[in-house]
Formats: structure tokens, sequence, C-alpha cells
């Protein structure tokens, strides 16, 4: 029987939320191949292999790879210990999230496994057959990959949490070569914040270049808190430093799907709609009627957000209370 | 030091698609630079270049896989200061990304490359898996994803800032490597080479030809291959069976005040 294996990101001993919609594509391809499930745990500490296997997710197996090597992350030895385990466990099918993580060693051990790679999975057509957004998302293509090995990475906002079940056993694999070819990660800036991640928050705000400047932002944090959601941008505003880079949503940004997104003073680039068309609910405040934001939004207010911004906190906050 | 600034031609983004036949016609499109290419060849030159001064610090060879006769992009990119071009001539219906990563890594290793720039996405495809591939292919180290590059020439590294999902990674890679350059590359402090003065301010954004360049880019070298004499075969790994555009959004309304927004929002969409 052929065999999906699914790569799990772990952080302090449990698996990492983003790694869910992985899993999630992973049950649907091997539903549709006819393969059995397996999962990867893999780093310097692989115990939290033993939650997901308690979890179950109707895989076959849990598979860990323990090594030292493996931490801090690098696509290097990522990519290494990919090929190791695929090779190991005889998969053919080999994915996972398409976090920034996986992007970078997945196509690296992909292309050592001469394996063609379908990127940002939206749908599952077949086993070897699959639907994924080109040319900002204006586009859907379904791709049917050939070779002894072929890859995907699933875009998150596409697949809703992963069943649970059965009682796979925990497996280690065999200890390979991992190596970073001389590279070292000298530091993470880590963007702390007390909100929810973008991918994962039910509200985003964002605010784009008509905000003028970062300490504007004050005002759409505000209603960010209110609504207990998370802040986003645009790439003006990102590049202009008014925000961290890591708050741009887009094609090259964070792809969000909340339950409600809140475009302030954002025009609605081709490349930032990439990146939150999928919202269920979208409002759009800008200014000039003419903004191509308005055609995507569900609810358009043609107005400065010097205006509209505080009267709608003050709206939300009345009937809350 | 040689750098390999890998540049692709792309159907304009700001055309809309055209949907015929189960496919997408490009025929009468407008074929323009990918952007991430663009910022791509920005890095190189800043690497290479002393601001201020004629000294060139590396050469910087654009290559293009694309039909040898298409190749307008390699002569806009020798025209914005690359100097000398290599276009692997191919049809697009023979390629793959495992063609096209197996043709930039016989090139990089054809020439002895000690760094390969590369476009963090193609705007068209999207499949950002090129740089990596080559990497892999090569056996060198990677940093993807690049906002800021900073060169040490005395230990022969690269301090790269990748953007990530949670933040800046700074990894320090060794040369020979290979890095996909991100938006924020092309800020005007983004790339250092150690030589032109850190505080050095480029122009946002990657450069424009000058007239000079122009006239320049018809004299600069391109050499010309084919797939077969670098070994690669044609593609095969992934075929496309259906295109189409994704489901149209309910089309929405204009609000006349907050007020009526807020309503809206709590009643009709019951979202607050
Ligand atoms: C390769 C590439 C990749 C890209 N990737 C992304 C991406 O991932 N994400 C992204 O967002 N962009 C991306 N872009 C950039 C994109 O094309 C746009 O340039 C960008 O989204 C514009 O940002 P903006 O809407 O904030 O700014 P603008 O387009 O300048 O719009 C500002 C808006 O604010 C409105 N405004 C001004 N003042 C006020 C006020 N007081 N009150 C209310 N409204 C006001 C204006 O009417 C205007 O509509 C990419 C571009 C390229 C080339
Ligand atoms: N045909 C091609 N010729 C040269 N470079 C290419 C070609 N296709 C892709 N690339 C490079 O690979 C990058 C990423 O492409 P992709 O992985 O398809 O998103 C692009 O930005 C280019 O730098």
């Amino acid at each position: 029987m052929s065999k999906v294996l699914v790569i799990l990101e772990t952080a302090g001993g449990k698996l990492r939320s983003s790694s869910l919609p992985g899993i999630t594509c992973g049950q649907q391809i091997a539903a549709k191949a006819g393969a059995e499930l397996h999962l990867l745990v893999l780093g310097a500490d692989t115990s939290a292999a033993a939650e997901v296997a308690s979890a179950g997710y109707n895989a076959a197996a849990v598979h860990t790879l323990t090594n030292a090597a493996l931490e801090p992350f690098t696509a290097e030895a990522w990519a290494d210990a990919i090929v190791h385990a695929t090779r190991s466990i005889g998969a053919t099918i080999i994915g996972g999230t398409a976090s920034s993580t996986l992007r970078s060693a997945l196509p690296r051990a992909a292309a050592v496994l001469d394996a063609p790679v379908a990127s940002e999975v939206v749908a599952i057509k077949s086993g070897d057959t699959f639907t994924r957004p080109v040319s900002s998302g204006r586009a859907l293509v379904d791709v049917k990959l050939s070779g002894a090995v072929i890859g995907f990475t699933a875009r998150g906002t596409e697949f809703e949490a992963p069943a649970t079940g059965g009682s796979p056993a925990v497996n280690a694999l065999p200890d390979g070569a991992f190596d970073t070819r001389g590279a070292k990660v000298i530091s993470l800036e880590k963007t702390e914040s007390a909100r929810p991640a973008l991918s994962e928050a039910r509200v985003v705000v964002s605010g784009g270049r008509g905000m003028r400047e970062g300490a504007n932002f004050k005002i759409l944090e505000q209603l960010t808190d209110l609504l207990g959601g998370a802040l986003g941008a645009s790439r003006a505003a990102t590049d202009a430093g008014m925000v961290p880079a890591d708050l741009q949503v887009g094609q090259t940004g964070k792809i969000v799907a909340p339950e409600l997104y809140i475009a302030v003073a954002i025009s609605g680039a081709i490349q930032h709609l990439a990146g939150m068309k999928g919202s269920k609910t979208i409002v759009a405040i800008n200014k000039d009627e003419e903004a191509p934001i308005f055609q995507v939004a569900d609810y358009g207010l043609v107005a400065k957000w010097e205006d509209a911004v505080p009267r709608l906190i003050e709206l939300i906050q009345s009937s809350a209370s | 030091m040689k750098i390999l600034v890998t540049v692709k031609r792309i159907p304009d983004p700001d055309e809309s698609l055209k949907f015929a036949g189960g496919g997408l016609d490009t025929s009468s499109s407008k074929w323009v630079p990918n952007a991430f290419d663009e910022y791509a060849v920005e890095t190189a030159l800043r690497l290479a270049e002393v601001a201020g001064k004629r000294d060139r610090l590396a050469e910087v060879i654009v290559m293009s896989i694309c039909p040898a006769k298409q190749r307008q992009h390699v002569t806009q990119f020798l025209a914005m200061g690359a100097d000398r071009g290599v276009v692997v001539d191919a049809d697009d219906s023979e390629l793959d990304t495992i063609a096209v990563s197996k043709a930039i890594a016989a090139v990089a290793k054809s020439e002895g490359v000690d760094l390969t720039i590369v476009g963090k996405l193609s705007q068209d495809n999207e499949g950002n898996q090129v740089a990596q591939r080559v990497a892999g292919l090569l056996n060198v180290p990677q940093a993807g994803f690049a906002a800021t590059v900073k060169w040490d020439k005395n230990a022969g590294t690269l301090d790269v800032g990748r953007e990530v999902d949670d933040g800046v990674e700074h990894k320090l890679v060794p040369l020979p490597a290979v890095v996909s350059v991100d938006l924020r590359v092309v800020l005007p402090t983004s790339i250092k080479n150690g030589v032109t003065a850190d505080s050095h301010k480029y122009q946002e954004g990657p450069r424009l030809a000058s007239l000079r360049g122009i006239t320049m880019a018809k004299r600069k070298k391109v050499k010309v291959l084919k797939l077969s004499d670098i070994g690669v075969s044609s593609a095969g790994s992934e075929q496309v069976v259906a295109v189409a555009p994704p489901p149209a959004r309910p089309s929405g309304q204009i609000v006349g005040s907050v007020e009526e927004l807020h309503e809206k929002l709590a009643k009709e969409a019951k979202v607050l």
C-alpha cells in the first residue's frame, strides 16, 4: 500500500496548531489514493510524538527523527531528514502545511528525490491531482504530478481541523546524517504579540498606506483588541515600516480567511486580495469610492478612517455594554 | 566573485487573465519580467558595485530559460547593469519546476558561480520552489525569503535576514550559496557589501535602465544554450488538467454611514 507522509512542526513538546491543515490535507490525499497516512515529528526533542499518537489522526504510524542537528530549524538539515525519512518509510507522497519552514525545506528535499511538488494546495482531486491557485489567486489550476515520489504543501486556510482517531504506534526511525552545510542561525527576532496569530484569528483588521504613519495604527489596534482579532497590513504599510513585516497580508505575506476582515485605507491591489479574498465577511473603509477593494467587500464605507474608525469603536463599545 | 541571477518572463500581471479551452490563453499577453527577479538583479548589483565608483566587486550574470527569440527581459536586465547573459532556449511547454531547477543548477555549476540569487516567487506560477531546489541540487546552503543581505568578504559569508512566519531570522551562510529574495530586499538600506558605506541609501525599488545602459546592453554577451547541451531532459512531472477562475464572491453593498455599517455587521452578517 502506498504511503502519505506528513511532516509536522512542534514547539516545546507540543504539536504546532499550524501543522493541523497539513494533516487534514494528508488524510484527504490518503483517502483518495487508497494510501496509509504516516506522520513525522523531527527535531532535537520529539516528545510531541506522544501527544500526536494519542490524537491518532487515523495514521498508521507516528515516526520520530531525533537529532540535535535539526534544531534550530535549517532547511539544509531538515531536507536531509525528510529525504532520509521518505526513503526509510518508503513514502510516495510527502508534504505538510505551507509554513515558511516547509516551504524552505520541502522543495530542497524534493529536488534530491527528483519529486515534483504542488505548492499551496487548496483542494484534492485525486491521489495525484491537486488544485492550487496561481497568478495572485485569479485562477485555480488542477495539476497532476508524476514521479516515484510526489509532494504537496497545503494552504492553511483551506483545510478544517483533522479528524482524530486510531492508535498509531510511535516509531523511532534509524538516525541519519543531517547537516547544515555550514549555515548557522544567528537569531530569530519574533514579533511578540498577545493577539491571536494572523492565520488563525476570527477577525483581522488591516491598515494600508492611507494610515500614513505607524502611530496611527493605534486606533486599528484598539478596534482589533475590541474584536479579539489580529492586526494585519498591506505591503505599502509594512514596507514603510508602520508595522512589522510579518503582518503583511497578501500573495507574498500571510494568507488569511477570518470570519471578518476589515480593510482600512487599503486600495485592494490584486496581490493584497490574493491574501484575504477567502474571508467570510469583508468590510472596506476607504475615502476613495473607486478603490478596487470595494469590488470584493461585502460592506463598503466611503469615508476617512479618521472619522469612521473611532465612531465604529464607540458603537461596538456601547452595544457591548 | 561571480553572481548568477535567474530571471523569468511572465504575462503582465496587471492584465486580466483570459480563460480559453480549459486553460489560460496568453497568446496576446504582454510579457514582462517577474517582479521578484527585478529585485534579485537589484540585489546582485548592490552587492557588486561600489556606490559612486566604477569598481566592481563581482560579475553579475543573468540567466533565463525561455524561447531564445523572446528574451527582451534579459536585454532589459543587461541594460539595468548586469554584465552578461545566459539563455537556455526552451519553450514553456518543455518546462516544469524540476527542469527549470536542473537547468539553473547546471549553469551555476558550469559557470562556477559563488552566489545564485533567485526570486522568491514567480508571479504567474507561484511555486516558491526554484531557489530551494537549486540549493539542494548543488548541495550548498540556502537562505530564502531574504529581506536583507550583508556580505562579509573576508569570511566569505552572507548574513541574510529572512522573513519567516513569526518574525525575522538571521542566517549566516558560507559561499557558495543560493539566496531567494523577498519584497523588502529593495528598501534603501537592505543590502550591505562591506565596501559601500553601510549608511548608504539606495533609491527604493529596482533601478531603471539608463540611456547609456540601454546602448551598452546591445554589446553585452548573451550565451545561448539548449537544454540538451546542459544535460537536462524536458518536463513531464507536472500536467495541468484543468484551469478555472475561482468562484466569484457575491456582490456587496455600499453603506451610507458608520451606524449602518455597525447595524449590518451585528444583525445581517452577525459577526460582531
Ligand atoms: C511582486 C509583488 C508582490 C506584492 N505582494 C503584496 C502583498 O503580499 N500584500 C500587499 O498588500 N501588497 C502586495 N504588493 C503591493 C500591491 O501591489 C500594492 O502596491 C499594495 O497592496 C498597496 O498598498 P495600499 O493599498 O496600502 O496602498 P495604496 O494602493 O496607496 O492605497 C492606499 C489607500 O488608502 C486610501 N486612503 C488614503 N487616505 C485615507 C484616509 N484618510 N481614510 C481612508 N482611506 C484613505 C486611498 O484612497 C487608497 O485607496 C505586491 C506587489 C508586487 C509587485
Ligand atoms: N524559466 C525560468 N527562467 C529563469 N528563472 C526562472 C524560471 N522559472 C523560474 N525561475 C526563477 O525561480 C524563481 C521562483 O519561481 P517559482 O518557484 O516558479 O515560484 C523565479 O523568481 C525565477 O527567479
